[in-house]
């Protein structure tokens, strides 16, 4: 059974359509990134999973969240504390958010410990789970604040706070967006250990392509509160079927193949409420023919896509049709 | 000759302590740069936050005081002049930043702060004429006259900095310095702007100092890059030879860093242990070395010279390369 399936998921934000019927699995144990510029969707449908957003002005007018067996959106506040204390964790980009200024690091780990597994809130667990995510010399750095922290160190105490709830579920959005290249590359690195060591289930949130071929075992990518394509990394980076999944990845510089002009996709993503009619990229898409603009694509198996278990939204795009640059 | 020639350049910021702000150390930002700029060029220049990039560029524009060292533009000494005569040397120098809401007036419309350049610098006096040029530079940037109305809260973050390249633009620079110009901007954003650049520079014969932290951008748009390491230049030389054959171990350790979409380089990834120290208490002897694999004792006690490598284009601060 999957730890997370969602169903054709609608979400307003004051009554504008913000995420439009959106499907998505993940099973135990297994990391899934959810790829797109910003704007698309991607923080509020993660929010969503453990209803972090204050209804009104969120509102599901369709769907369904299933997370470890719980039908989400039916859950009164006692359960959604419950789920959020024992299911899923979060991690941002900014890892203040997570963090209480005036409570030193010791401490703050030990206060979570003691809402969620007070059986724990010991100094040798607050330790351990400093020494978990490669907080170094944690008998000293438990006595700080977080301000005297590098970014690096607070967004791994931000981790640590995460994992103090022995979540099945971590939900990491842009974690390393912040960061250097060198400490991101830590980061990650830790994000992949933790997923293979604790058994625990990742859902990435990036617009960094290149992370993307690093972590998941899965990739979705979002466009103007929708999937347009999802499937395996490496066959889906190497062999996108969606005109924006390989925009994207011909407007973004690789380091070890240079190119001697980057694709400029026209225009920008449009804001919720101004959606266009039929495909949402077609004013932006190079091989968009009349019809692209009056019918609205459905996400499809990809009938060109080897192997399979891809899905598209783009009814045209073969491996073969080639990105005009 | 180079276009700008910058000579031992070293910015050492006071460091302040208490509510009287007695003077307790120095952060040594930048310490002994080395670096020059050609026409029509574009130089990176990469490092971790807090090496001292943006220290340096600003440095070079004077708009933080050096401590010492040269800056020569255009054969001048920047820093032996002042008054009129550094206004209009420094005029042929643009910045421009990563956030250009920082750097436009909220009350302004774009076409004011372009016009304001215009009036600083006595360029196009006449009003009808100012504007016929305000509408020219809107369109060399991507952008209509119509833009000119608009406030920069009405804008994108991409015409925003579109609107900052085009005020930069309307002083006739030959040289921009470009402080992470599109480290904000989502990626199809990132590529307009990226080649908005490059169009700039065959049309204008513009050089660009380019800092930033992303090292797929500086590969795709310099010829030469500067790695920086807590205030100085590690390695310096042509950018694909830098990306392919690197040879200070920190650049090496900053290029495997960069996630690839080639799956045969995801897994010889180096991790680089650790954090830069800060620059207020420096290592002795090579900056890197607390962080290097390979070091050797010397390293601890003597500060590596940056030296020319493989060829005289190519340059090392490292013991352990060996000289040519
Ligand atoms: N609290 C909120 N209230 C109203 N609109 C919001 C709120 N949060 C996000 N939005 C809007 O929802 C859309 C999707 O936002 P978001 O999920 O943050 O995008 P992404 O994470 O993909 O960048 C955006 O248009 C954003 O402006
Ligand atoms: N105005 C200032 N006063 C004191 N220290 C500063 C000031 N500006 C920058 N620094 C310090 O100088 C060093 C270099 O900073 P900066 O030039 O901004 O680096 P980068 O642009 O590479 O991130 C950092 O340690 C920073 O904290
Ligand atoms: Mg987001
Ligand atoms: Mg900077």
């Amino acid at each position: 059974m999957p730890l997370l399936e969602i169903r054709d998921l609608c979400l307003d934000l004051h009554g504008t359509r913000v995420v439009d019927g959106l499907s998505l699995t993940l099973e135990p144990g297994q990391s899934l990134c959810l790829v797109g510029e910003s704007g698309c969707g991607k923080s509020v449908t993660a929010l969503s999973l453990a209803r972090l957003l204050d209804s009104p002005p969120a509102s599901y007018p369709r769907g369904e969240i299933h997370l470890a067996g719980q039908n989400v959106l039916q859950l009164d506040s006692r359960a959604l504390r419950q789920l959020r204390g024992a299911v899923v964790s979060y991690v941002f980009q900014e890892p203040g958010a997570s963090l209480n200024p005036i409570l030193r690091v010791g401490s703050q780990i030990r206060e979570a410990l003691q809402i969620h597994r007070p059986e724990a809130a010991n100094d040798d667990e607050v330790l351990r789970l400093l020494r978990l995510v490669g907080i170094p010399a944690p008998e000293m750095r438990a006595r700080d604040y977080p301000h005297q922290l590098s970014g690096g160190m607070q967004q791994r105490l931000a981790l640590a706070l995460a994992l103090a709830t022995r979540p099945q579920l971590l939900v990491a959005d842009e974690p390393t967006t912040a960061l250097d290249v060198t400490i991101q590359a830590q980061i990650i690195d830790l994000l992949r250990r933790l997923q293979r060591e604790l058994g625990m289930a990742i859902l990435l949130i990036t617009h960094n392509l290149g992370l993307v071929a690093d972590v998941a075992d899965h990739v979705a990518v979002m466009y103007a509160g929708e999937i347009v394509e999802t499937g395996p990394p490496d066959s889906l980076l190497h062999d996108p079927s969606h005109p924006y999944t390989r925009a994207l990845l011909a407007s973004v510089p690789d380091l070890h193949t240079p190119v001697t002009r980057l694709l400029n996709i026209p225009g920008a993503v449009p804001t919720p409420g101004q959606w266009p009619p039929g495909c949402r990229f077609a004013p932006r898409c190079p091989i968009s023919r009349p019809s692209c603009t009056q019918v609205h694509p459905q996400l499809l198996p990809d009938p060109h896509a080897s192997p399979p278990g891809r899905l598209t939204r783009c009814p045209w795009t073969s491996p073969s049709t080639a990105v005009p640059g | 000759m180079p276009l700008l020639e910058v000579e031992q350049l070293k910015v050492h910021y006071p460091l302040r302590r208490g509510l009287l702000g007695r003077v307790v150390g120095t952060v040594k930002a930048v310490d002994g740069v080395d670096l020059t700029v050609n026409a029509a060029e574009t130089v990176g220049l990469v490092g971790e936050s807090g090496c001292g990039k943006s220290t340096l560029g600003r440095a070079i524009l004077r708009l933080t005081p050096p401590t010492s060292g040269r800056v020569r533009f255009e054969q001048e000494d920047l820093l032996a002049l002042s008054g009129r005569d550094l206004r209009a040397r420094r005029r042929r120098i643009q910045m421009i930043f990563q956030d250009p809401f920082g750097s436009l007036d909220p009350r302004l419309t774009a076409g004011d702060s372009i016009g304001e350049a215009l009036e600083i610098h006595r360029l196009t006096p006449h009003r009808t004429a100012r504007s016929t040029r305000i509408a020219a530079l809107l369109e060399s940037v991507g952008l209509t006259a119509a833009h000119a109305q608009r406030y920069p809260q009405e804008l994108s973050g991409g015409q925003r900095q579109r609107i900052g390249i085009a005020r930069a633009l309307a002083v006739e620079p030959r040289l921009m310095v470009c402080d992470e110009p599109v480290s904000a901007l989502d990626v199809s954003v990132q590529a307009q702007v990226v080649n908005l650049l490059q169009d700039l520079q065959r049309s204008h014969g513009i050089a660009y100092l380019f800092i930033s932290h992303d090292l797929a951008v500086v590969r795709h748009l310099c010829q030469r890059v500067a790695v920086m390491y807590l205030g100085r230049i590690v390695e310096t030389g042509p950018t694909a030879e830098i990306c392919t054959a690197p040879r200070h171990p920190y650049t090496q350790a900053l290029l495997a860093a960069v996630p690839s979409l080639d799956p045969s380089r995801r897994l010889r990834r180096l991790l680089l242990p650790g954090e830069m120290p800060s620059p207020i208490h420096p290592p002795t002897g090579c900056p890197f070395h607390p962080r290097c694999p390979v070091a050797e004792a010397r390293c601890r006690t003597e500060t590596p010279l940056l030296r020319t490598s493989t060829d005289a284009s190519h340059r090392v601060a490292c013991h352990l390369v060996p000289s040519p």
